[in-house]
């Protein structure tokens, strides 16, 4: 049993293909774990008996031509499951059970993927630490009391701990590679409008994308090849022709053309992550590819203006929870103090911090200084990498400014706790696809991850500059298992 | 720029969210914070620049309008936060 949980998504495919092992062999494998892992609090809801009635289902009429052919896959608790209860880590959805399935989610299933449960995130996906969930902190296996990162903590979380082969997250400011980076595992941010975003719980629709969190480059590509797909039902998906991601892996990437931004190098960076980028720098060299440096002149200017546009979108995305058609509802004498009551107990600090950020913003006499303004500079930030692009393929850039930090260290200083996505934001705000991979840890034995930035739909590219890496990289996680009970 | 308290509690109005004087002084230091960090964006000329407000710069689609989802009526209601038959139920609006 142990054998299972350390296959990757693709030797797991294999051995099923090959009739090694049976889906109910391998759900019954990562089930068990989860029961003995609840400590990490990965789990908002678990649908485990439902998932071995279907894993036996698939077995008695196995089909593999599926490219995910029975696998168990848990996802994070941000996409809709029809019937299953979607909560987004908050209170006002604790209850709340969709009537449909997202997209994504969908394609899972049709490629014969078994759902095993719903991961814990922070609250409506804002946060960096997975401490805004209503439903608790998640521990990461990398060290006790060590935050995941987050949004996407549980899933990072989970992934790592070794209870799902794979799973997806979403990303509106780094949601995926950030947790990635902390957790040693590899996180894929697709180009904004590849994967569909209906039923995804909206965050800040214009940033917000799906994609995979693997134990490899090559998860990745497999993942990537069944969620990215044109979606009449999402107006900002896009249709162009999509690659054939898994099969086209290649490690050969001489001659490629790697930027490295002089922007990236902030102050107070520690010296290790420093010499990660170095070292990925060399790495590079070695493989074939040519160095080139770059500016990104206005990436200062990123996070700030995140903190506009995000919250505002969110601030009109979350207007919808008012306690009436569903989720949670706090009494009130009237309408409107049933509005206010539902919506003050129902978020919580975090998310409210945002809705009141985004309500001033586009208030009344703010829209063109806040608003308008931090849209022009997203205009700026995204002439930066277009104009970088003229010269290179990718841009090679740590995923974090640290590795990851203790449960409860950031959560008083909001502004300390936004600066941890200070690398991944201008991805989002520029719609390009990004992914980080594992490349080395800290002094405390911390994983560590190296981002990659792409153009806009060349996610082969991607893939292949990180999967000649990994090969080299060959990074391990070698956890304990200290929290197995 | 700062942002007094009088003001967090209208932006709370707005908001729809209630809140009481303490939570409203821990906001004010919060937004105030955060502020004084985005305010870092005026240093910026973008006299000339375009905003942009999509990175998709797709033209919207149009779609048949036909029911995809049926019977899902009692399913949708199971969800309502008050108990009903057939509607969802708020505080009376009209005296």
């Amino acid at each position: 049993m142990s054998d299972i949980i350390n296959l990757t998504l693709s030797a797991l495919i294999d051995k099923i293909k090959k009739k090694e092992l049976s889906s109910q062999e391998i759900t019954n494998a990562y089930i068990a774990r989860a029961e003995k892992s609840k400590d990490l609090n990965t789990y908002i809801t678990t649908d485990f008996e439902n998932a071995i009635e279907k894993a036996k289902k698939f077995d008695e009429k196995a089909n593999f031509d599926y490219k995910l052919p029975g696998v168990p896959l848990a996802v994070k608790d941000l996409f809709c499951t029809n019937n299953l209860k979607t909560t987004a880590g908050s209170k006002i959805l604790s209850n709340f059970i969709p009537s449909y399935e997202s997209t994504v989610t969908q394609h899972l299933w049709d490629e014969g993927a078994i759902l095993l449960g719903k991961l814990n995130c922070d609250e409506f996906a804002m946060g960096s630490s997975n401490e805004t969930s209503f439903f608790g902190n998640v521990e990461s296996p990398v060290g006790k009391k060590v935050v995941p990162g987050g949004s996407s903590g549980g899933s990072a979380s989970a992934l790592a701990a070794k209870l799902t082969p794979a799973t997806i997250g979403t990303d509106t400011g780094g949601s995926i590679r950030q947790p990635a980076s902390f957790t040693g595992t590899v996180g894929l941010k697709p180009t904004y409008g590849s994967c569909s975003r209906y039923g995804i719980v909206a965050f800040a629709s214009s940033l917000d994308q799906a994609g995979p969190m693997t134990q490899d480059v090559s998860d990745a590509a497999l993942i990537l090849d069944v969620i990215s797909k044109y979606d009449i039902k999402d107006s900002t998906s896009v249709n162009f022709k999509r690659g054939d991601y898994f099969k086209s892996l290649s490690s050969n990437i001489k001659g490629k053309k790697i930027g490295i931004p002089k922007e990236y190098r902030v102050d107070g960076m520690p010296k290790e992550i420093e010499s990660l980028w170095q070292d990925g720098i060399t790495l590079l060299k070695n493989l074939g590819a040519k160095i080139i440096d770059i500016s990104l002149p206005h990436t200062n200017y990123a996070l700030p203006a995140y903190y506009i546009v995000a919250p505002a979108e969110a601030s009109s995305n979350l207007a919808r929870y008012d306690g009436v058609k569903y989720g949670y509802r706090s009494e009130g004498e009237n309408l409107i103090s049933m509005y206010e009551n539902t919506r003050s107990e129902g978020f919580g600090d975090e998310v409210k911090r945002r809705i009141m950020i985004g309500t001033y913003v586009l208030s009344s006499g703010y829209y063109d200084a806040y608003y308008l303004k931090a849209q022009k500079i997203r205009r700026l930030i995204k002439n930066d990498f277009d104009e970088a692009y003229k010269s290179v393929d990718a841009i090679l850039t740590p995923s974090t400014p640290s590795s990851a930090f203790k449960i409860g260290d950031k959560t008083d200083d909001p502004v300390s706790m936004y600066l941890n996505d200070i690398f991944t934001v201008p991805v989002n705000l520029s719609g390009l696809p990004a992914i980080s991979i594992p490349a080395g840890k800290d002094k405390n034995n911390y994983p560590l991850g190296l981002q990659l930035i792409g153009k806009a739909f060349e996610e082969q590219n991607l893939l292949n500059i990180s999967y000649s890496m990994e090969k080299e990289l060959s990074f391990k996680n070698n956890l304990q298992d200290w929290w197995i009970k | 720029m700062s942002i007094d308290l009088k003001t967090i509690k209208h932006i709370a109005k707005l908001s729809r969210i209630s809140i009481d004087d303490k939570k409203a002084k821990e906001l004010e230091k919060d937004l105030n914070s955060i502020f004084e960090f985005i305010e870092a964006l005026n240093k910026v000329d973008t006299k000339k620049v375009d905003p942009l407000t999509s990175i998709a710069e797709t033209s919207l689609k149009l779609r048949g309008d036909e029911v995809k989802t049926k019977n899902i009526r009692e399913q949708i209601l199971k969800n309502s936060p008050d108990e009903n038959k057939d509607f969802f139920v708020v505080p009376k609006v009209v005296e």
